[in-house]
């Protein structure tokens, strides 16, 4: 509980849940959400390195906390947009949107 | 008066609760992913970040547990069960993925997971003697408004202007429609 180790493994295995949903999930609110968890695995590893390894203790939690605010910029962007696609395609499958494609 | 602590030393029930945290947060990010239900995804969402937020208490950090709970928990999960609910067929029930598609995912999640344990584990890591605990969040707050405070105001102009776009990107789609 006291160990590096535990929380970089735990951390990685989020960021790979996270990457499983995103080239899996079939809809895009779906791979929203697993972007989430990537995030999240990401700033499980900055918290966990501000704890061990640096001297400084606030570089990791200040990042944490920037990480958190970009994702919820995100989220509310990717989800306007997601709203606009189904108003013009009637469709959130990622296979059903295609108008671009060559 | 005896209390739980009689019966089992603190220590155990430290530990017993930090694990349930990770199988919390692993439990959670497993549901996020794997059903084909949009809302059973988000709730799955929000039990990985409150056990997220159980785990940065141990490491910690009350102020980024906090902002974690209010911030994931509080606001970008309402905001995906809102945009969920407010536009109906986002919860339709969608076709189960195909099989060969997850079966790639796995494969390629399963390699991407191996090379970073690989790279945990023969990195060499320089844990500092006496790990500074002055996680205060008094501390935070005077970085935040000294030596981050270009950052900390970027963040905020970035927060704005996203939700401003966010409101012209779907209000303007209606217009035009």
């Amino acid at each position: 509980m006291e160990s590096l180790l535990t929380y970089l493994v735990l951390g990685a295995l989020m960021f790979c849940i996270g990457i499983f949903g995103l080239l899996q999930q079939n809809s895009l609110i779906g791979m929203l959400i697993a972007t989430e968890l990537i995030l999240n695995g990401a700033g499980m590893n900055f918290m966990a390195f501000g704890m061990f390894l640096t001297p400084d203790p606030t570089v990791g939690q200040v990042f944490t906390l920037f990480i958190m605010g970009v994702a919820a910029a995100e989220a509310a962007i990717a989800l306007s947009i997601i709203i606009t696609i189904y108003r013009r395609f009637k469709e959130i499958r990622v296979d059903g949107i295609s108008e671009l494609k060559g | 008066m005896t209390t739980i602590a009689d019966f089992i030393p603190p220590i155990l029930v430290a530990q017993g609760a930090f694990w349930l945290m990770v199988v919390l947060t692993l439990a959670g990010a497993v549901l996020a992913v794997i059903p084909s239900k949009i809302v059973h995804n988000v709730l799955g969402l929000a039990l990985a970040m409150f056990g997220v937020t159980g785990i940065y208490l141990y490491l910690g950090s009350q102020f980024v547990a906090m902002m974690q709970l209010l911030i994931y928990v509080g606001a970008i999960c309402v905001t995906y069960i809102f945009a969920i609910m407010l536009s109906p067929p986002l919860e339709l029930d969608l076709p189960k993925p195909s099989l060969l598609k997850a079966a790639t995912a796995l494969i390629v999640s399963v390699i991407a997971f191996i090379a970073m344990i690989q790279m945990i584990l023969t990195a060499r890591w320089a844990p500092l003697a006496a790990p500074s605990r002055d996680w205060t969040t008094k501390t935070l707050g005077q970085e935040l408004l000294t030596r981050y405070f270009l950052v900390f105001e970027l963040i905020s102009l970035l927060l704005a202007v996203a939700i401003i776009g966010a409101i012209l990107i779907a209000g303007l789609g209606r217009e035009r429609e």
